[in-house]
């Protein structure tokens, strides 16, 4: 140490080697004066004869938090909105113009986080971690459109969620896709949704927020690999109609669910349905249910076979997505940079050749012990384990749920839409030729 | 289910829908009390711990932002104003001066300035800045470790998922309370010495 502050200090000069030595050597007795007291430099602050003063660090601060609370203000006021026109105005133009609002606003101003998808994230967060403190904000983006759904319907995804005002702008020349393959990638979004809460609450990674097609859109700045993920995405918006939110969006699942019971959804006609099949063919989305007029379409045995494989399907499908996900926790907790770092260091890698990764780098700068990580990457790992029967479990269960919904038939006489499934986007309604 | 079936206006259908409404709002109040209760009045901000970070350079390149967010700050109180800093001169440089050849910074973005013999000041220009932390691994080595990398809070996205957070090798980053978003390691306390 000090050797080193001897080069050091002579480093400094390019004074006559005498007087450069004595300097040195008191600098040095100075220094070391200094460096007892304090122990904290090791140059401590010169003290200037020449009157400097030492400037201020500056440290700007972030956004102010008022914006953040204007934020959830124009949430609340969009929903509102968009609520009065779908329901009560019934208009798709006033419905389209507060789509491109919220595109502008929470997508391209806010650049699209804070969103109500991520959201999930946090919460998860919040519920399975004491440490974490999730922003009041935060929370009001996650609740405001449940409740709003819950009331009225997913008028939300209709004109303020951006992603879906922006898909929904695009979709120029929807093409039907047929109601099998729409069921089967209706499926993707529930094991989205399971994997996101898997990682939030392991806190290991956000992937809704990692994997979001749109940011890296509004803010002008992403990755190769998710500017061809986006463009994919959106090139088939313009015939797949909303492609995002059917197939993938995990926060339309937990909208699907409540929109079955809102209380006030949209109807296609504002009284009486004439069967005039005008709107037959109007959803971009898929999600009008035809009348289906016949109460009981099988003979009472049928119908008996058909609860009980129904009954069945469920706990099945359950058990095995369980038995699977369990089987799986080891690879899923591989994306844990904890659990990545200690596997690392169990199975080194055979070839030499390859340099180091900065991760290992930094994990023996760190001076932790190995046995330490070990410890955690392992509650880590009994975490997944548990994670993935529930995992596997909620996914088996959806499955056998929408395979046991097609074995049952719902009597029907009207034209209506799928309160799970639609936008509220009011499309429909200008087919209909009832208009009082 | 039997007030249900006593009221012939109410369907079975409606009764269901009723109660699956009901606990649906039951349940999502339960779920933002619980919820609520680990909620701050604060918003967070991502912060990092400088004596975390080991100045691998990923800052540069993961945010989101481009250029990075992060920056380097130079916290003057904890300057030893070198003339041979080695945060500003490549290692092995004999003539101290500002020649762009002698300089660490890629972006030639700290300017020195002379103040009195033999000490300069070193003054990051933040415009120029894109957060390497090449000099704040120079500093840490050589010098009081006053240069060190900040997430300028002015600059943050503050997305949801920080990119950089994701990418440190170190586990350098944070969400903190935004009352107070930076931390100045070693300012005001004891920094260990690594000599």
């Amino acid at each position: 140490m000090d050797l080193g502050k001897k080069n050091r200090t002579s480093h400094r000069k390019r004074k006559p080697v005498k007087k450069g030595i004595a300097l040195a050597v008191l600098t040095l007795l100075f220094a070391w004066q200094m460096a007892s007291t304090y122990a904290i430099q090791r140059f401590p602050k010169p003290e200037f004869e020449s009157g400097y003063i030492t400037p201020e660090t500056l440290l700007p601060t972030p956004r102010a938090e008022i914006l953040e609370v204007m934020d959830v203000a124009v949430l609340l006021m969009a929903l509102s909105l968009v609520t009065w026109a779908v329901l009560k105005r019934r208009s798709r133009n006033l419905v389209f113009w507060i789509s491109v609002f919220s595109l502008a606003y929470f997508g391209f101003y806010r650049e699209g986080c804070v969103c109500s998808i991520g959201a999930i994230q946090n919460v998860t967060l919040a519920l399975s971690s004491g440490s974490y403190i999730i922003p009041w904000t935060v929370l009001a983006f996650f609740m405001a459109p449940l409740v709003f759904t819950l009331a009225f319907g997913r008028t939300f995804c209709a004109g303020v969620c951006p992603f879906g005002a922006f898909q929904d702008l695009i979709s120029w020349r929807p093409q039907k896709i047929g109601p099998q393959l729409n069921a089967v990638l209706g499926v993707i979004p529930y094991i989205y949704l399971a994997l996101a809460v898997l990682y939030a609450a392991t806190k290991t990674d956000f992937i809704i927020c990692r994997y979001d097609p749109f940011v890296g859109i509004f803010r002008f700045d992403a990755t190769f690999g998710m500017f061809l993920f986006a463009g994919v995405l959106l090139l088939s918006g313009i015939f797949i109609a909303r492609p995002y939110c059917r197939f993938l969006c995990p926060y339309g699942v937990l909208l699907n669910w409540i929109s079955r019971f809102s209380r006030h959804h949209m109807t296609i006609t504002p009284s009486v349905c004439i069967q005039c099949r005008l709107c037959e063919d109007s959803c971009p989305y898929e999600c009008i249910e035809k009348p289906v007029t016949v109460k009981n379409p099988d003979s009472r045995q049928t119908t008996l076979k058909k609860f009980i494989l129904a009954i069945l399907l469920m706990p099945f499908f359950m058990l095995l997505g369980g038995w699977t996900g369990s089987q799986l926790h080891e690879s899923l907790a591989l994306v844990n940079g904890k659990v990545w770092m200690a596997n690392e260091l169990l199975h080194p890698e055979k070839d030499a050749s390859q340099p180091e990764t900065i991760e290992m780098t930094a994990f023996k700068a760190s001076g932790k012990p190995a046995s330490e990580l070990y410890a955690e990457a392992a509650e880590i790992i009994r975490e997944f384990y548990i994670g993935g029967w529930i995992v596997g479990g909620f996914i088996g269960l959806t499955i056998g749920g929408l395979l046991a919904g097609r074995l049952m038939t719902r009597y029907r006489t009207d034209f209506e839409p799928n309160r799970g499934t639609c936008f509220s986007c009011v499309r429909c309604m200008d087919y209909c030729p009832i208009k009082s | 289910m039997h007030e249900g079936g006593k009221d012939k206006t109410v369907g079975r259908r409606t009764f269901i829908r009723n109660g699956v409404q009901i606990s649906i709002a039951v349940g999502l109040g339960g779920i933002a009390t619980l919820v609520a209760t680990k909620a701050g009045g604060d918003e967070f901000v991502w912060q990092l711990d400088p004596s975390k970070c080991t100045q691998c350079g990923r800052c540069a390149n993961s945010c989101v932002k481009s250029p990075s967010a992060v920056k380097c700050v130079h916290v003057y109180a904890m300057c030893g104003y070198c003339d041979l800093c080695g945060g500003y001169f490549l290692p092995e440089t004999k003539i101290l001066d500002t020649a762009a050849e002698h300089q660490l910074c890629p972006t030639k973005a700290i300017k020195r300035t002379f103040i009195e013999d033999p000490f300069f000041q070193y003054t990051i220009e933040e415009d120029l800045c894109i957060g390497c932390g090449k000099c704040v691994k120079g500093c840490d080595a050589f010098g009081n470790g006053s240069l060190q990398l900040q997430v300028r809070q002015n600059l943050c996205d503050n997305c949801n998922e920080c990119a950089i957070a994701r990418n440190c090798p170190s586990d350098a980053y944070s969400r903190v309370p935004a009352d107070k978003p930076y931390l100045l390691n070693g300012f005001g306390k004891e920094k260990p010495d690594i000599t």
